[in-house]
């Protein structure tokens, strides 16, 4: 029967005598160990000695703390705005669609320290429309937390318009028909609908976002400059410890990699087994 | 099973207001559609409790219609009026109808209970209710065990019931059906296409339904609206086509051969070449029909035969047809006749076969075109 | 005419350089004099992001004195300059905006013979042109609302501006620290930030964009610029010429307009 329903995948036993042709397996172990050797010399040359003492001291954890709050607030700010972006983008028909789409992917290729030096000239206190913000309502968000927090979201939620946009486009549209013939308005119908069978897609794009936000560092500070506990994120701390204290450095970058980690394998065991 | 849901309690209101308007009861439309080389021009009328069959070949429109009186796709032009209200500018959301997708398009996410309880809960009642009327609906469909299951775990049967139960839980004024049974199997195809012909021939108000298979329409259907490259051909009832074809593609799907020529008393001249008698005595254009069960072949010109219509033919294409033989023939007239297969087997006919075809003037069927 | 004669002298000049340079093939380059003459090829200079102004016209100034000879520069941080001298980049010349990242490299033993502190540079407040805080010495930074970015503690200019600060005994709450001079001065440019402790130097390449106010705690906080000729120089004569083109008066002066300060 063919319900538009997708049947369940089950995991076929691999056919017998199929080896994995040299031509692909070279490259392949080229690009893990590329990938994976740089991660293991961070490990090898760890200060595994000063480790404890360098993870007690109270900046790596306020810092790991902002970290992780600006990087969840940038996510749910990405989806917010950034689902339905996708869903105009990939629902709807207006000139100069194409263009805008590209626009809107640009964040990906523009140097994220560009991007920072943008948003200030638009959010900054005698920004474009910051300073309609700073006159109307006292507010500011260069080095604020919020600020950090809009940096953050500025370079990530291309990747969630993307993905989720990608998910759109594969859906079937008539799914949204079949609901207006029941009743429901177009609203309705991707709330109650379309987002549920776009689900998955929102979760792999909500988790690059997510990935994305928690390692920027080029917008970040040039927007929201450095302050620790407030907007000093770990990449920030990176790399000034960088410049006089690389053990220091090691030592909380490992940390970013660990939580990130635990946080990207809980994610997919809950939510993203579909995936 | 109940076979009248909708004299069941339940409230029928939540439903936007046509029927109070003054027009008369029913649908009234004239549908135009133009998209780029596509032009689909069809007037439809049907009053409540007909069942409608718009039946023709792939792409002649007959899905644009149901689109358009759906609200999916934009009338170019003409008008829809459903119990006199006119939706011609209304939302498919809006609009008073419930449709079953060829497909289902059942919300793969929900349980069969939360697809249809969705219309209901669109249209504003409250989840309980909505959730209440749903299981009504699934109990008269005979789904009560299912309630729970999600679309991808039910029967291509279960399936299209429950789409039904979905598109009628919203107390739909006009019911449309996008090709009901295409995606069932020949089995179940058999038992569905009786259970919908109930649940059809229970419905209240009008019912349009869209096919390519002409049984399903005469089972299902009062009245038959033939649609060909946007056009309606001909319209009538299921026997009225059935013995009245007035285009090559409607005598092909009720089985005939179908001619037109001019009328001279019990001879017809055909446009195609020989003449046919019949019994009818008609002048003018003509249509001649007769079914290829009436043709008999002979090996030799048959003599003393009360046949005085006899074509010299050769055979062009054989396949079996049920417990009979279907043979394509060509030469004088091109016609389809069948017969036994102990019959062919002995006229040894092949491919290429020269045969005699008769025909009795009593077996054939003439009427004005 | 002048130019057609500048040309012929231009091309006796390379034929005696490529000569000169054929006959100081056999003994060893490391030891021998200073002199225009015996220069050639390209010249690699590592030096420190503020010096770029400076340093860009006295390659402009070295080329011309040495025809053929291409000076190219590395500016950046002096700490990731350090790290990469130290890393085996093939560099001739090291030019510091701190003794302590010089340090970093002498103690490696890649430097030849001893670093010398060519200029000294001074941290003056950046302030929006005009001063429309009224800005005039550390402690008006401290003042309730004002927005005032200091470099990190870990890039000199913030390790100078906190000695500064202490000398003063100011007690200051920055809106940011920020990553190099640069940034910090940028945030006062965009007007951001009111004001920025950096380097005068700054505040000079910066133009009519900020304005700079002097203060008398920056006596304590003067940073030692040095420059040294590695130790795995490729090109160890033009290493020497440019060091000493740097050290001359010449130099001097074209640092001075800079707003550095002789040592």
């Amino acid at each position: 029967m063919t319900t538009g329903a997708e049947t369940p995948r089950k995991a076929r036993p691999r056919p017998p005598g199929r080896g994995v042709p040299l031509a692909l397996l070279a490259p392949a172990l080229v690009g893990l160990a590329f990938l994976l050797v740089p991660l293991l010399a961070l490990l090898l040359r760890a200060p595994w000695r000063s480790l404890p003492e360098q993870l007690t001291s109270p900046e790596v954890w306020e810092a790991l703390r902002l970290s992780l709050f600006c990087a969840t607030a940038a996510t749910a700010l990405s989806l917010v705005v950034g689902v339905p972006l996708a869903w105009l983008l990939a629902r709807t028909d207006f000139p100069g669609r194409g263009l805008l789409r590209a626009l809107v992917t640009l964040p990906l290729v523009l140097p994220p320290v560009v991007g920072g030096v943008a948003l200030l000239l638009a959010l900054g206190r005698n920004g474009v429309v910051g300073q309609w913000l700073d006159a109307w309502f006292g507010v500011t968000l260069p080095f604020t937390t919020a600020g950090v927090v809009l940096a953050e979201t500025f370079v990530a939620m291309p990747f969630l318009v993307i993905s989720v946009e990608g998910t759109l486009r594969a859906a079937d549209p008539r799914f949204e028909e079949a609901a207006a013939t029941l009743g429901a308005s177009r609203f309705t119908a991707f709330r109650r609908v379309t987002l549920p069978l776009i689900a998955p897609g929102i979760a792999a794009g909500a988790v690059l976002a997510w990935a994305r936000a928690l390692g920027e560092f080029g917008a970040t500070i040039t927007f929201a400059g450095n302050f620790p506990g407030r907007t000093q994120t770990m990449p920030l701390a990176v790399y000034l410890a960088l410049q006089n204290d690389p053990a220091a450095a090691i030592a909380l970058s490992l940390v970013l990699l660990a939580v990130s980690i635990a946080v990207l394998a809980g994610l997919r065991d809950r939510w993203m087994r579909t995936v | 099973m109940p076979k009248h849901p909708e004299t069941l309690p339940g409230p029928a209101g939540a439903m936007p207001g046509p029927g109070s308007g003054p027009g008369p009861e029913g649908l009234d439309a004239r549908l135009v559609v133009d998209r780029g080389s596509f032009h689909l021009d069809v007037a439809l009328t049907a009053a409540p409790g007909d069942v409608v069959a718009l039946l023709g070949p792939n792409g002649a429109g007959k899905t644009t219609a149901l689109r358009a009186l759906a609200g999916l796709a934009p009338l170019t032009a003409g008008h829809l009026r459903l119990d006199g209200a006119d939706l011609h500018r209304t939302p498919p959301e809006s609009r008073p109808v419930g449709v079953v997708f060829q497909d289902y398009l059942l919300f793969p996410h929900l349980t069969a209970l939360d697809n249809v309880a969705f219309g209901p809960r669109c249209r504003g009642a409250g989840k309980a209710e909505a959730r209440a009327r749903a299981a009504a609906w699934l109990d008269r469909m005979g789904l009560s065990e299912h309630a729970g299951a999600r679309p991808r775990h039910l029967s291509g049967g279960q399936a299209q019931r429950v789409a039904l139960a979905r598109a009628l839980a919203t107390h739909p004024r006009l019911l449309l059906l996008d090709e009901p049974l295409a995606a069932l199997d020949a089995r179940t195809r058999l038992e569905v296409r009786a259970r919908l012909r109930r649940h059809l021939a229970a419905f209240e108000a009008v019912a349009v339904l869209v096919t390519h298979d002409p049984l399903d329409a005469m089972v299902l259907a009062d009245r038959l609206v033939v649609v060909e490259r946007g056009r309606i051909v001909q319209e009538g009832t299921p026997s009225d086509i059935a013995r009245h074809p007035r285009t090559e593609y409607i005598a092909q799907l009720v089985g005939l051969n179908l001619y037109r020529g001019q009328g001279d008393g019990h001879t017809v001249r055909l446009d195609a070449g020989p003449a046919v008698s019949t019994t009818e005595d008609l002048s003018g254009p003509v249509f001649v029909a007769f079914p290829p069960g009436a043709v008999t072949l002979h090996r030799d010109r048959p003599t003393g035969s009360s046949a005085r219509n006899l074509w010299r033919c050769a055979v062009a294409g054989l396949e079996t047809h049920g417990d009979q033989i279907r043979a394509e023939l060509t030469g004088e007239l091109s016609l389809a006749a069948d017969l036994t297969t102990v019959a062919a087997a002995e006229l040894d006919l092949h491919p290429g076969a020269p045969v005699w075809a008769a025909v009795k003037a009593t077996q054939t069927h003439a009427y004005p075109a | 005419m002048p130019r057609s004669a500048h040309r012929s002298h231009r091309a006796v000049g390379l034929g005696a350089v490529v000569l000169l340079a054929l006959s100081a093939c056999s003994p060893s380059g490391s030891s021998s004099g200073p002199g225009a003459q015996d220069v050639s090829g390209t010249v690699t200079v590592f030096a420190a992001a503020s010096l770029k102004e400076s340093f860009t016209e006295l390659g402009r100034r070295f080329e011309k004195e040495h025809p053929g000879v291409r000076v190219t520069f590395n500016f950046s941080g002096s700490d990731s300059l350090a790290a990469g001298i130290n890393n085996g980049a093939p560099a001739d010349v090291f030019a510091a905006a701190s003794a302590r990242t010089m340090k970093l490299v002498t103690d490696e033993g890649h430097t030849a013979g001893s670093p010398r502190t060519f200029v000294r540079n001074r941290l003056q407040i950046a302030t929006e042109p005009g001063n429309p805080h009224r800005i005039d010495s550390l402690r008006d930074l401290s003042a309730p609302g004002r927005k005032v970015v200091l470099c990190d503690r870990t890039v000199p200019c913030g390790a100078a501006a906190r000695t500064a600060l202490t000398a003063a005994g100011v007690e200051l709450t920055p809106v940011s620290y920020e990553q190099d001079v640069k940034s910090a001065l940028t945030k006062v440019e965009l007007k951001e930030a009111d004001a920025a402790v950096v380097y005068r130097t700054d505040v000079r390449a910066a133009g009519d964009k900020v304005e700079g106010v002097e203060f008398p705690e920056s006596a304590e906080a003067v940073n030692d610029y040095p420059i040294a000729r590695l130790e795995n120089a490729p090109n160890p004569s033009g290493a020497t010429a440019f060091v000493e083109l740097v050290r001359s008066e010449e130099g001097r002066e074209v640092l001075g307009e800079a707003g550095f300060l002789k040592p």
